[in-house]
């Protein structure tokens, strides 16, 4: 090993949910972040509270990274299962970290292992002449190059326990996450400083001096252990800290979160759903927030957030809310957004501003509740009965989950309609350090509304919710505005608000409430519409994708234009109204147009076939709910470039 | 300046049927808002689907007129953004007892400080008639192909069991009790129910106009009928809990509201049940969290600032989140 790898890490933690892997993920996160390096980190994990595999992937660099990569380059287990789930997933020169008392573990004793995974792993095994247990996985993997470094975890918890001269060796135990990311930094060459300050600040909150003090002995003697047995820096890959500027630390939901707080949301509903409910609870963990130049109310500022008992409540609740002027959202998934369709329609019909975050994940029915997909976009495009217009805007990655968010409630308000922001599960529980964003990039635009009386309430009777507007938009007032009474209602209705039926009047109704699509198409810019990322020179290829694809997609990019592809991306970030003329710009004149998306039917190719009579013909595909890694497009987008006649339709399915 | 009864109606064309309880209750809502002289800006009126929910539209004052079963959630949102604002929630049995119920129990979790009135005439009259979740078994109303194979729910019941503060039960045909009622429960701190029993002329043949004015069973010596519906406040009986109650007296007074609930057939009650202004609302307990919420509710707070840029400082919060630097 002459030169080493600088500051390129994938990095792999696995174990049982609920035995702290997702703690010793984020230090080992944050005490790259503290090192100044990127970070980018995916959680995959089962519907399951205690005891079934969950597992972190941290990736980190000297550089932003915005996607997952394929292959890890040290996985850090403390568990049968770990080992045996993720052993192949190593490169060959990189490294395990693993228990040897689990070695002699016989693969049929991991019972959290499917019945048919078992008999897979056992052939393959036998296959390879090798036995039948940890161990067999371990020399599996050691015959490819991958270095094994056995941590005797028990041994190492007992030696802290007579140096704390503590006997609480429940509570000690949990601490074999520290030990075996400590051990893995140790490995990389790491400085132990990030891990120590890494350790306080996860237990800032907790106030508890005893935990750090006993966390902080595991990373001591961790990096001790590490460097008497394998020396300093035992892998071909090293961690070296930089110079950065401050950066975010944030998973989606967080994103999200802030978003809609600076954009102005003062009510939020929700009913409990993976994996949306951590927007909400964050959201009410910050009820009362700092306020600019704010004397009143100690400068404070407030968010109310109700849970409530479904999501059809959640929704008109949140309706109701915005009918008295407040800017109103709710936050969930698929099966919850089924719920809320009556309520949509009810908007719709009533020109009411609410916003709906779904975070999408795999479907359909229960689906898969904790992994990721792309699979609603002709759901919110279409759910209803009858029709009414909906703006639908798609994120792309955290920064976009924060402007969205806020974008959102100013589209709600200004097109009196309601908004569904559309992210998933890979946004939603992924980390990832970005700059911070700046709330003041987006000014709060409330459009027609009226709030108060002003210059003197009209006569009883004058004020007219729904009155004719070039623009299809009427002022709105809000209940309880003094002269501006109004009336609501599912049916339809005149301009007072009173159900009618007559064929004219319903005639003048839709056609008003449907051109508010073509005022938002005309006034929204092309840039908040479609994202586009030209190609280094005359494109090869065309990729068009939306949503949470948007990291690796760019980063396979780079990769193609290594190996001499150029690629061209367009991005659609909002699918109603939608923009097909800037579509259709796009990509008439491509030489090859690739679909990519995270569902099985293609949706958003049907949708710009439907809004542009442009038919994509290659789709790349993947509905396994892993998310895309960078080198998967590569890979794909390789092999279409190659043979285009051969390759229409590519399947991804990476992902453990 | 006093309203008067013709500035809280619309000139729009009723068309319930002749002789529909909605009628009364409409009445007796109309008047109680007038004798109540409340601002009528503030009053916002919140109805389902069915015969009732067109309620909103006679009344001159914000009118609401939500889904099928919805009318709570809609209203409490409204509510919890604007707590300055006077909400009557208003629904039919079947809006409110059948698919609403579930918001009907968890509204009562909460007790956000409203109103709501049901009407409760054990069909649903908008779709012909079939059964309600009031009717109850073996009833067979008009159109009914079998006899009602359902057991009725008991709304006073189901609304103690659910934590409702003001549980109350009036007649339609009655406006002074049910004026009065919706009165009491307007002014209730919490959320009040008034179940209101009405006849469907068109469709329930079985509780009638009749069937509640005891028309077939006068009284032997003035021949004059006797009314089936009591009002159980004038027998004595009292609804208030009370801070000085004991827990044994506040069990004695929730098994008799169980028991007088169960009266059905030759005496019918109705009158205030029970009322308990002691649990706080849920405003009291969003105060609790929000320290400001009746100043600036969320409906009132200043959103942005004269720039139009967001009044949200986030630097604290983005801190919080950021490493480095």
């Amino acid at each position: 090993m002459s030169s080493k790898t600088v500051n390129e890490l994938n990095w792999m933690i696995g174990g049982a949910q609920g035995s702290g892997v997702d703690l010793s993920a984020s230090s080992f996160a944050r005490s790259c972040a503290l090192a100044g390096l990127w970070v980018y980190g995916t959680r995959e994990y089962y519907s399951n509270i205690k005891g079934l595999h969950s597992y972190f992937e941290i990736r980190t660099s000297g550089r932003q990274i915005r996607s997952k990569v394929e292959g890890v380059d040290l996985l850090a287990t403390f568990d049968a299962e770990t080992v045996v789930r993720h052993a192949d997933a190593v490169n060959p020169d990189g490294g395990i970290i693993y228990d040897p008392a689990v070695s002699q573990t016989p693969i049929e004793k991991v019972d959290t292992l499917y019945k048919d995974e078992v008999r897979q792993i056992q052939a393959r095994l036998a296959q390879e002449g090798l036995g039948s247990d940890v161990d067999a996985i371990l020399e599996e993997a050691k015959g490819r190059g991958v270095k094994l470094f056995a941590i005797p975890y028990g041994a190492l918890i007992q030696e802290i326990a007579k140096r704390l001269e503590t006997s609480e060796l429940t509570r000690l135990n949990r601490i074999v996450n520290v030990l075996a990311v400590s051990v893995s930094l140790s490995l990389l060459g790491l400085d132990r400083r990030y891990m120590e300050e890494s350790v306080r600040q996860a237990f800032a909150a907790s106030r508890k001096q005893k935990l750090v003090e006993m966390n902080l002995a595991g990373v001591d003697r961790a990096y001790e252990f590490a460097k008497e047995k394998f020396g300093e820096g035992g892998l071909p890959i090293r961690l070296a800290p930089i110079q950065n500027k401050p950066r975010m630390f944030v998973v989606g939901n967080q994103a999200v979160a802030l978003g809609k707080m600076a954009g102005g949301c003062r009510l939020q509903t929700y009913y409990p759903i993976t994996p949306a409910s951590d927007e909400s609870e964050f959201l009410e963990a910050h009820e009362n927030f700092d306020l600019l130049g704010g004397e009143s109310n100690d400068g404070k500022g407030s968010i109310v957030v109700v849970q409530t008992e479904d999501e059809i409540a959640a929704v008109t609740m949140a309706i109701g809310g915005a009918l008295a002027g407040t800017r109103a959202a709710t936050s969930t998934s698929g099966p919850g957004f089924s719920l809320m369709v009556e309520g949509m329609g009810w908007a719709g019909m009533n020109e009411v501003p609410v916003v709906v975050t779904l975070y999408q994940r795999g479907g359909p029915s229960t689906g898969m509740p904790t992994r990721t997909e792309q699979g609603d976009l002709k759901f919110v495009l279409n759910a209803s009965h009858g029709e009414f217009p909906r703006m639908v805007l798609c994120s792309g990655d955290m920064e976009e989950c924060f402007y969205d968010a806020f974008r959102a409630m100013n589209y709600a308000e200004r097109y009196q309609l309601p908004v569904i922001h559309l992210v998933d599960k890979g946004l939603a529980n992924s980390n990832m350090t970005i700059l911070p964003p700046d709330p003041n990039l987006v000014d709060i635009e409330r459009g027609k509304l009226i709030l108060t009386s002003g210059g003197g309430a009209p006569k009883d009777g004058e004020y007219r919710r729904f009155a004719p507007a070039e623009d299809g938009i009427s002022p709105r007032a809000v209940l309880g505005l003094k002269g501006y009474r109004f009336w609501n209602t599912g049916d339809e209705h005149d301009e007072l608000g009173h159900i009618n039926e007559n064929s004219e009047n319903r005639i003048r109704m839709m056609k008003k409430r449907m051109s508010k699509l073509e005022t938002a198409d005309r006034e929204i810019p092309v840039t908040e519409k479609v994202g586009f990322y030209a190609a280094a020179g005359r494109p090869d290829v065309t990729l068009v994708s939306w949503g949470s694809s948007k990291g690796a997609i760019l980063e396979g990019m780079e990769l193609l234009e290594k190996r001499g592809i150029k690629a061209e991306f367009l991005q659609i970030r909002l699918a109603s109204p939608f923009p097909a003329q800037a579509v259709r710009e796009r990509l008439s004149e491509a030489k090859l147009v690739i679909d990519i998306e995270q569902n099985y039917s293609a949706q958003m190719a049907a949708v710009i076939a439907e809004k542009t009579q442009i038919n994509i013909k290659h789709r790349v595909v993947k509905f396994n709910g892993r998310p895309i890694s960078c080198n998967e497009i590569y890979d794909s987008v390789r092999q279409i470039v190659a043979r285009p006649e051969a390759n229409e339709r590519v399947i991804l399915t990476h992902g453990a | 300046m006093a309203l008067k009864l013709a500035d809280v109606r619309t000139d729009l064309h009723n068309d319930w049927c002749s002789g529909c309880g909605d009628f009364g209750i409409e009445a007796s809502l109309q008047m109680a808002l007038t004798e109540m002289n409340v601002d009528i800006h503030r009053v916002v009126i919140f109805s389902g689907i069915g015969c009732h929910g067109k309620i909103v539209h006679w009344t001159n004052a914000f009118g609401i007129h939500t889904l099928h079963g919805r009318t709570l959630p809609f209203a409490q949102g409204a509510k919890l953004a604007n707590p300055g604002l006077e909400v009557i929630a208003i629904s039919g049995d079947g809006d409110g007892y059948g698919i609403g119920a579930g918001h009907f129990v968890h509204s009562g979790r909460r007790n956000v400080d409203m109103t709501y009135i049901v009407h409760d005439n054990g069909v649903y009259g908008l779709t012909k008639g079939q059964a309600s979740p009031t009717q109850k078994l073996g009833e067979q109303t008009k159109s009914l192909p079998q006899p009602n194979i359902n057991s009725a729910v008991n709304p006073i019941m189901l609304a103690l069991a659910a934590g409702y503060t003001f549980i109350a039960r009036s007649y339609a045909f009655d406006n002074r009790h049910l004026k009065d009622t919706i009165k009491r429960a307007v002014a209730h701190r919490g959320l009040a129910l008034v179940d209101v029993l009405q006849p469907c002329p068109t469709y329930n043949d079985i509780e009638t106009k009749a069937f509640y004015s005891g028309e077939d069973r006068p009284d032997p010596s003035t021949h004059r009928p006797v009314p089936r519906v009591y009002d159980i406040e004038k027998t004595g009986y009292n609804p208030l809990i009370t801070t000085d109650m004991t827990n044994e007296d506040v069990d004695k007074k929730t098994l008799e509201v169980i028991r007088i609930s169960n009266e059905w057939g030759d005496r019918i009650p109705v009158g205030v049940f029970y009322q308990n202004e002691n649990v706080p609302t849920y405003e009291d307990r969003i105060m609790r969290r929000v320290p400001f919420y009746l100043d600036q509710p969320p409906a009132t707070q200043q959103i942005q600032l004269q720039n139009k840029k967001s009044a949200v400082d986030l630097s604290s919060l983005l801190k919080e989140l950021t490493i480095g630097g």
